[in-house]
C-alpha cells in the first residue's frame, strides 16, 4: 500500500534535508499550485479528496476553507495556522510528523494558505516538542533560502511569511479558539462563536487553524488527485491513509500509517501485536483521552469518523489507549478526569467546578471511599457538563470516557463502592 | 483551591509568591540582553502584547522563574498593566511564578504513562530526591511537577528533565538519569 506521509520517515527519524526533500519529489505541489491552478481549484480539490480534520472533530478540510472570504475586498491579513499543540493524552502522531519529515509539513501549509490566499501562517507548537522545534526552525530556515517562502515564492505572484510560536503549555490551547487567544498573547480561553475563525479569528481577521496531520495531506491530494486520495481509504466519504497509534499494555507500541478504515481489530493485533502475554483486552479509548470506550464487541469496527461514530464513540485523533484486565478502569477514568479538571481553563462554570467534583468522586471510589450515591452524581454530570452546557468542547470530551465507563465497566465501581477499596490494589 | 485533592502543585502558579526573593535576583530591572531578545520576537506578531508570552519564556531561561519584579518590568515594557500580564503568566504551565530548582523533572502523569507505571516512577523520585509533586529537594537542585501527556505514549512511562527527554523509563533507570 501507500504511506504518502510517512515515505520519507526513517526508523531513527532523522529527517530528509531540503536537497533531500527535493528528490524524493518535495515541493512539487507548490510548483504546480502556484503555477498552475487558482486557489479555487486548491479548494475544490480538498473538498473533492474527502480529506477530515485529522485533530479529532473530523470536519471536511476543503468546507471548513470555503468559509474563506476571497478576493480582492477580502479583510487583509489572512491567516493560517497549524496546530501542532498535540496534548490529547495518548497522542503521538504529530510529533512523528514533525520529528521525521518537518519539510511535509511546510510545504502542505504553503499549499493550503496559498488555497485561502493566506499572508501569514503560524505553526502552534508545544514547548514540550523540543526537538521538533529544532528541526522545524531550520526546515523554515530552508524553505525560505529554497524560494518556497517569503516575498513572491519561485517568482510567482504569491507572498507567504511563516512563524513558528512556541507555548507555554495549556491542553485548551489545542481549542481552535484558545489557540488564538494565546497567540494573541493572553489566556487561552475559548471564544464564542460565531463569528467563526475562518472570517473572523487571528486579531480579527479570516483565520484557518489546522491539525499538523490534516495539513501533511494537503500537498499529496494536488500532485496526485482526489480520486487518488480517495482509493487509499476504506471508508466512504472519508479519504486518505491515516496515522493510527496504540499505547497501554499491549505487545509493540507505536504508530502507524493505514488505511482509513481499518478494524480497530486489525490495528491492535496485527499492527500492536495483540495484548501483552497473560493479560486480555478490556477496552480502548480508540482516539485519545475525550472519547467514549469501546469493548470486545466493537473489535470489528472500522476506523474512520463515521463507522466510530455509528459504534458510540468517536475516531478523535486515531491514537488508542488499551485498558488490559490487570488495570483498573476506575482508577484510569480518574487519572482521564484530573487530567480534565487540571486543564480546565476555568472560563465557564460546569466545567471550572464540575470536573474536579468528578475527579474527587472518582478518587474517593478508587480509594474505598465511595458512597452509594456517587454513581449518580457522576452520571448527572455527564449530563450537565454534556454538548450544549459549556463553552467549549472541553467538559464534553472529558464526559465521553466517564459515560462510557459506568456504561461497560459498572460492576467495577460497584465493587469499588461495596467493598470499600481498588480490587486491583492488594 | 484547598480544598481540592489533586494537588499542591497547583499553587505553583500563584501570583504571590510566600517565598522571599533570593539576593541575588533582587536586580529587576530586564537586562539589555533581554530586552534585544524580546525585541527580536516582536515582528512576529501583529500586535505588541502577543509577545508576551515570549517574553516571559525569555526572562525565565535566564532567571530560572517569573518574580513579581519581573512581572512589573515585562508589564512596563511592553505597555501591559502587571495585572494583565499577570493573568497571562499563571494561565500557562510552564511559566514558573515560584522558583524551582537549578533542574526541573517534568513527569507525564496522563493516561498511558499511568497505565504504564507513572506511579512507580513518581515514588522512586520521591523516595530518592525526598519531594513530592510541586516541591524542590533541599539542596536547591530539582523541583518535581506533573506534566499533561508528553506524546511519548509508545515508549510509557516518560518524563522531561529541563529540555531532554527520556522513555521507556524503569525506576533502577532513573538514578542514572539524575546524575547527568
Amino acid at each position: 500500500m501507500e504511506r504518502p506521509l510517512t515515505k520519507n520517515i526513517r526508523a531513527d527519524r532523522e529527517p530528509p534535508s531540503l536537497k533531500e526533500y527535493e528528490r524524493a519529489g518535495g515541493y512539487q505541489a507548490v510548483r504546480r499550485s502556484l503555477r498552475s491552478l487558482s486557489p479555487q481549484e486548491v479548494t475544490e480539490l480538498v473538498k473533492n479528496s474527502d480529506l477530515r480534520g485529522r485533530g479529532g472533530a473530523g470536519f471536511p478540510t476543503g468546507s471548513k476553507w470555503g468559509f474563506v472570504p476571497m478576493g480582492a475586498d477580502a479583510p487583509r491579513p489572512k491567516y493560517l495556522i497549524a496546530n501542532a499543540d498535540e496534548m490529547e493524552p495518548g497522542t503521538f502522531k504529530d510529533r512523528l510528523l514533525m520529528e521525521g519529515d518537518p519539510h511535509q509539513l511546510i510545504e502542505g501549509m504553503i499549499v493550503s494558505s496559498y488555497a485561502i490566499q493566506a499572508d501569514v501562517a503560524y505553526i502552534f507548537l508545544r514547548w514540550e516538542y523540543r526537538l521538533a522545534e529544532k528541526r522545524l526552525k531550520k526546515a523554515i530556515a530552508e524553505a525560505y533560502s529554497g524560494g518556497y517562502l517569503g516575498k513572491n515564492i519561485l517568482g510567482l505572484d504569491y507572498s507567504l511569511e511563516m512563524r513558528l510560536h512556541v507555548s507555554a503549555g495549556r491542553y485548551m490551547c489545542g481549542e481552535e479558539t484558545g489557540l488564538l487567544n494565546a497567540l494573541e498573547g493572553n489566556r487561552a480561553t475559548p471564544r464564542s462563536k460565531p463569528p467563526y475563525p475562518q472570517v473572523s479569528g487571528l486579531w480579527g481577521k479570516p483565520t484557518i487553524v489546522n491539525n499538523v496531520e490534516t495539513l501533511c495531506n494537503v500537498h499529496h491530494i494536488v500532485n496526485n488527485g482526489a480520486e487518488w486520495f480517495k482509493g487509499l481509504s476504506l471508508a466512504p466519504q472519508d479519504g486518505g491513509t491515516k496515522i493510527y497509534g496504540v499505547s497501554g499494555k499491549v505487545k509493540r507500541p507505536g504508530a502507524w500509517e493505514l488505511p482509513m478504515g481499518v478494524t480497530v481489530r486489525e490495528i491492535l493485533e496485527e499492527h500492536a501485536g495483540g495484548m501483552r502475554d497473560g493479560l486480555k483486552f478490556r477496552g480502548a479509548i480508540p482516539g485519545g483521552a475525550s472519547t467514549d470506550f469501546l469493548v470486545e464487541e466493537h473489535l470489528d469496527v472500522k476506523m474512520d469518523f463515521a463507522s466510530v461514530q455509528k459504534a458510540g464513540s468517536r475516531m478523535g485523533t486515531g491514537t488508542m489507549i488499551i485498558l488490559d484486565d490487570q488495570t483498573c478502569p476506575v482508577g484510569l477514568t480518574h487519572n482521564l478526569e484530573q487530567f480534565f479538571a487540571r486543564e480546565s481553563c476555568g472560563w465557564c462554570t460546569p466545567c471550572r467546578e464540575g470536573l474536579p467534583w468528578t475527579a474527587r468522586i472518582l478518587r474517593a471510589i478508587e480509594e474505598g471511599r465511595g458512597e452509594p450515591g456517587d454513581l449518580k452524581r457522576l452520571r448527572f454530570h455527564t449530563e450537565f457538563l454534556g454538548p450544549g452546557f459549556t463553552f467549549c468542547a472541553l467538559a464534553p470530551g472529558a464526559m465521553e470516557p466517564l459515560q462510557s465507563a459506568l456504561k461497560y465497566f459498572g460492576e467495577d465501581f460497584e465493587r469499588h463502592i461495596n467493598e470499600k477499596r481498588c480490587p486491583w490494589r492488594s | 483551591m484547598g480544598n481540592r485533592e489533586w494537588g499542591p502543585y497547583l499553587l505553583i502558579s500563584l501570583p504571590h509568591s510566600p517565598f522571599p526573593t533570593p539576593h541575588s535576583l533582587r536586580t529587576t530591572m530586564l537586562t539589555e540582553e533581554e530586552r534585544q531578545e524580546i525585541a527580536a520576537e516582536l515582528h512576529q506578531y501583529a500586535q505588541k502584547r502577543a509577545v508576551c508570552i515570549d517574553a516571559l519564556k525569555i526572562v525565565q531561561r535566564r532567571r530560572g522563574w517569573v518574580s513579581d519584579e519581573n512581572v512589573r518590568d515585562l508589564a512596563e515594557f511592553l505597555e501591559m498593566t502587571p495585572d494583565e500580564l499577570d493573568s497571562v503568566a499563571t494561565f500557562y504551565n510552564l511559566i514558573f511564578r515560584k522558583p524551582v530548582g537549578r533542574r526541573v523533572i517534568l513527569i507525564c502523569d496522563s493516561v498511558s504513562c499511568w497505565i504504564m507505571g507513572y506511579d512507580r516512577i513518581r515514588e522512586h523520585l520521591t523516595a530518592r530526591l525526598g519531594i513530592e509533586l510541586g516541591e524542590t529537594s533541599s539542596d536547591g537542585e530539582f523541583t518535581m511537577l506533573p506534566i499533561a501527556c508528553l506524546g511519548a505514549c509508545d515508549h510509557a512511562p516518560a518524563l522531561m528533565i529541563d529540555e531532554a527527554l527520556y522513555q521507556d523509563l524503569e525506576p533502577q533507570g532513573i538514578d542514572r538519569i539524575l546524575e547527568r
